[in-house]
């Protein structure tokens, strides 16, 4: 396609003006998935920015040493974006409209100069050198629950991004028109489509979500005709299924949910996709999922086959959970040493039940559990023999109620770790919370989905960042966010080879930190920020974009 | 605590616990109704094909209603074939499994995905299989179409009392721990009569302030956070505390005068801030009390009418 086509718009004159945008702007030849496999630096072109889930930067000119004097570049107001270059698609009337502000709760993608920005129903693309719209694709809903969306994912010219009603939308980078959209779930059934799709190859992964009592799965697709490649289930579907005999019977399987609603990471060595699952529905009510039983694939790291779908190892870390702790979180894989024996490769997970993982990504073999929240009490003191924490049925729920911690957002929840080379420790945003729940559906059939119970906050004992050494899940410093209140875990984090870690406090302040101690280095304050911030090079030059509901904030470093 | 009984409120009003959600403090959550040329007004019809999504509780549109006199043909056909083992809600009974959650019939529209089934059986389940004509089944499946899938059904929550525990070992574990603030003759006397709902009590006397978790306001006013700031120069300004974070600490004077200072980030001349929060026993004692703990107090604190 030639670069720079018409718009196909009849905006008269404002044509050229955009035309002449998306011809200093549009790439030539898009994203050649191989870029996906090079170590984070000059562009952020997938979710995590590479495939290791480490959101570490190799970029070193904004570093210790001069980020005191890291300044804004631009701003750009997602809301107030002018909607004469907007397409619109989707399967909707447009007679439902969604309640709530815009806000950019996922990744960014950052390609030769552009940005590709999503919410639930809309992907911007904005020009990275100062944040003019290129163009606005909105996708009228049918509805479905619109909670977030996490970002879009690339392939050559082509961008793909998933609706809370249920579509796989394909549109072409260059101009924001649709190519075509599959449906990916049964809106029927009550999915959602929240998470980022991943590129592998030629493949385009995603996940689902859904908070009735449907299965949870992995769709892979072709990204030239968006056929079905594969389906993960990540429950078990039919009689024989591995992981049967985890449940009550084949029908609370194929009701068991483990929705892996965030995008995993890829070990190109051995070819697996390795991602969490998350929590069992019905989330609160034991006895129909069958007392006490493992429910496989749920609340777990599962690695399938990017090529087959096929599982090939899975690391539960929530055996049975009760209090709908998913374990979806994008895990962290990191290559270093471990013990006596050397080095090793190795795949990380902090969990929303508030306990962290190591393990070995080539089999799934476990190596390290500890509790990175101090104030967790849902398990039992001492941990199984597989090295998994065992769920206290005395802190369920309870019609008198069951004081619990963490509250049901989790010690942490989808704003993403980082991992630093440089130090060997996993950042975690954490928050230590505590709620009563209350047991409210006494039907001893259960409820469905997340019924059933009643959860009534009470209290925070603090929110942190958490420095987690993966050799040991020793937390070797604890930067405690100092509040007038408030109990939720700050959003996601970043670090670079300039030494820093970036991240929002709970207060609003953007930081950046001395990865070593926790130590604030630079800070401004933009309002709730929403996601985890990113850093790429454009011209040459290292910025830092970071998101605060409907606003983009770029800095750089002027010399 | 406040920011916590507020995400809990917003995240009842929104029915989702998929992620925490932020702090109604911030405008960028505020409800707005994001207008787009491309879009017409907010008025669609609720419970119809249109509306405004604000909780998961529409956000998945009713579907329209049926025929009565379909539904009702169709509920005597499943009250004498489907009932006994599906259960007379459709929630499951003996042996047969939910409907209400199950694929076939949320993809369902006018039993044309129900009739394989129903006419086929499921041998290898041991559902037999029914005569019935495809008319039939529309009936059936009319039937079943009227009630709603919803993981959070609001009508299903009726609370059964929450008192199970001991007053005696509560009154002991109350004169042990909480006398010394509190006194069931003083500022808790009449407390069981000013709240009569019991979980509202229980999270009142746990953390004042954090609410009976059905969005209503809290019933007792939480004396506010104050802090005391002493600047280098050794003055000492206290008042109301306002916001506190890494950076900035913030509060009125009781002369309502507004003051912020700025915190440095490492070390310097810092000013030294403490902060005194009425509730940091009760936040104190959550790590202490036992469930058991807990309920006793409850079932003492009701006594106090």
């Amino acid at each position: 396609m030639p670069r720079g086509r018409p718009l196909g718009m009849a905006a008269g004159a404002l044509l050229l003006c955009a035309a002449s945008v998306l011809l200093r702007a549009a790439p030539d030849n898009g994203l050649d998935p191989a870029t996906l496999l090079k170590p984070l630096a000059d562009q952020w072109p997938s979710y995590s920015g590479d495939y290791t889930g480490r959101r570490y930067s190799g970029l070193t000119q904004i570093n210790q040493s001069n980020v005191k004097n890291m300044t804004l570049a631009w701003t750009a107001r997602l809301s107030s974006a002018t909607t004469l270059r907007t397409m619109i698609g989707g399967e909707g009337t447009g007679e439902v409209t969604v309640g709530g502000a815009i806000a950019v709760k996922g990744a960014v993608l950052m390609v030769n100069n552009v940005l590709y920005v999503t919410a639930p129903d809309h992907v911007w693309a904005l020009d990275a050198h100062d944040g003019h719209e290129l163009w606005h694709y909105f996708w009228k809903t049918k509805g479905g629950t619109h909670i977030g969306n996490r970002g879009a994912a690339m392939w050559g010219n082509y961008l793909f991004f998933v609706t809370p009603d249920d579509y796989f939308v394909s549109i072409d980078a260059r101009t924001g028109k649709e190519r075509w959209h599959k449906e990916a779930a049964s809106f029927a059934q009550q999915y959602f489509l929240t998470s980022a799709p991943m590129t592998v190859g030629n493949h385009i992964m995603v996940g689902t979500g859904n908070d009735l009592d449907s299965p949870g799965y992995l769709t892979s697709y072709d990204p030239e005709t968006g056929e079905q490649q594969w389906r993960f289930y990540t429950v078990p579907m039919n009689p024989g299924d591995p992981g049967l005999d985890t449940w009550k019977d084949l029908d609370a399987a194929r009701h068991g949910g483990g929705h892996p609603w965030l995008p995993g990471v890829y070990d190109p060595e051995t070819k697996l996709y390795i991602f969490g699952t998350g929590n069992p529905t019905p989330a609160y009510h034991s006895k129909p999922r069958g007392e006490g039983m493992d429910n496989l694939f749920t609340c777990a790291i599962v690695a399938v086959n990017v090529d087959t779908g096929k599982m090939e190892w899975y690391y539960q870390t929530s055996p049975h959970d009760t209090h709908d702790w998913d374990s979806a979180q994008t895990p962290v894989l990191v290559d270093g040493m471990f013990g006596g024996s050397g080095p090793r490769k190795m795949v990380l997970t902090a969990s929303r039940n508030g306990y962290y993982f190591t393990l070995d990504r080539h089999t799934g073999e476990h190596l390290v559990t500890s509790q990175f929240s101090e104030t967790v009490n849902w398990a039992k003191p001492a941990l199984n023999a597989k090295g998994q924490p065992v769920r206290e049925p005395a802190k369920d729920h309870h019609i008198a109620g069951a004081l619990v911690s963490a509250a049901n957002g989790g010690a942490t929840n989808w704003p993403p770790p980082a991992y630093s080379p440089d130090t060997g420790l996993l950042y975690v945003p954490t928050a230590e919370t505590y709620a009563m729940y209350y047991l409210s559906e006494t039907d001893p059939r259960g409820a469905m989905g997340l019924g059933g119970k009643d959860e009534i906050g009470v209290g925070s004992a603090g929110t942190y960042i958490s420095a987690i050494d993966y050799k040991t899940g020793k937390t070797v410093w604890r930067h405690k966010f100092r509040t007038a209140g408030g109990g939720r875990a700050a959003p996601g984090l970043m670090t670079t080879a300039g030494k820093l870690l970036f991240g929002g406090d709970i207060s609003g302040n953007f930081v950046a930190f001395d990865p070593a101690n926790g130590k604030p280095l630079w800070h401004t304050q933009l309002g709730q920020v929403s996601n985890a911030p990113e850093t790429y090079l454009v011209d040459g030059r290292q910025h830092v974009l970071v998101a605060a509901g409907d606003t983009l904030y770029s800095f750089t470093l002027y010399q | 605590m406040r920011d916590t009984r507020t995400d809990n409120v917003k995240r009842r009003a929104r029915g989702t616990c998929r992620e925490m959600l932020f702090s109604a403090g911030s405008a960028l959550f505020v409800v707005a109704t994001l207008t787009l040329q491309a879009q017409p007004p907010t008025q669609g019809g609720r419970g119809g094909r249109g509306g405004t999504i604000t909780s998961p509780r529409n956000a998945y549109p009713d579907r329209p209603p049926g025929d009565p006199a379909a539904i009702e043909r169709g509920k005597a056909l499943y009250g004498v074939n489907c009932q006994f083992c599906h259960g007379a809600d459709t929630r499951g009974g003996d042996g047969g499994p939910s409907l209400l959650r199950s694929s076939v019939v949320l993809d369902d529209q006018n039993g044309e995905l129900m009739a394989p089934v129903i006419q086929n059986g499921r041998p290898d389940r041991g559902m037999p299989k029914f005569a019935f004509t495809r008319d039939q089944v529309a009936d059936i499946a009319a039937f079943i179409h009227t009630f709603k899938a919803a993981g959070y059904d609001e009508s299903r929550v009726k609370p059964p009392s929450i008192i199970v525990g001991d007053a005696k070992a509560g009154e002991a574990f109350f004169n042990a721990k909480c006398a010394s603030c509190h006194s069931p003759t003083g500022d808790l006397r009449g407390l069981a009569s000013k709240i009569a709902d019991e979980r509202l009590l229980q999270q009142t006397w746990l953390m004042p302030g954090s609410g009976g978790g059905r969005g209503g306001p809290p019933p007792v006013t939480v004396p506010p956070t104050t802090v005391t700031v002493a600047l280098p120069s050794g003055e000492k300004v206290e008042g109301k505390l306002d916001r506190l974070d890494d950076f900035v600490v913030s509060l009125t004077t009781a002369d309502g005068t507004h003051r912020s200072f700025r915190t440095p980030m490492n070390g310097g001349d810092a000013p030294k801030v403490e902060v005194h929060d009425p509730l940091q026993p009760h936040k104190d004692l959550l790590r202490v009390y036992t469930d058991a703990d807990i309920h006793n107090v409850t079932a003492f604190l009701v006594t106090l009418k």
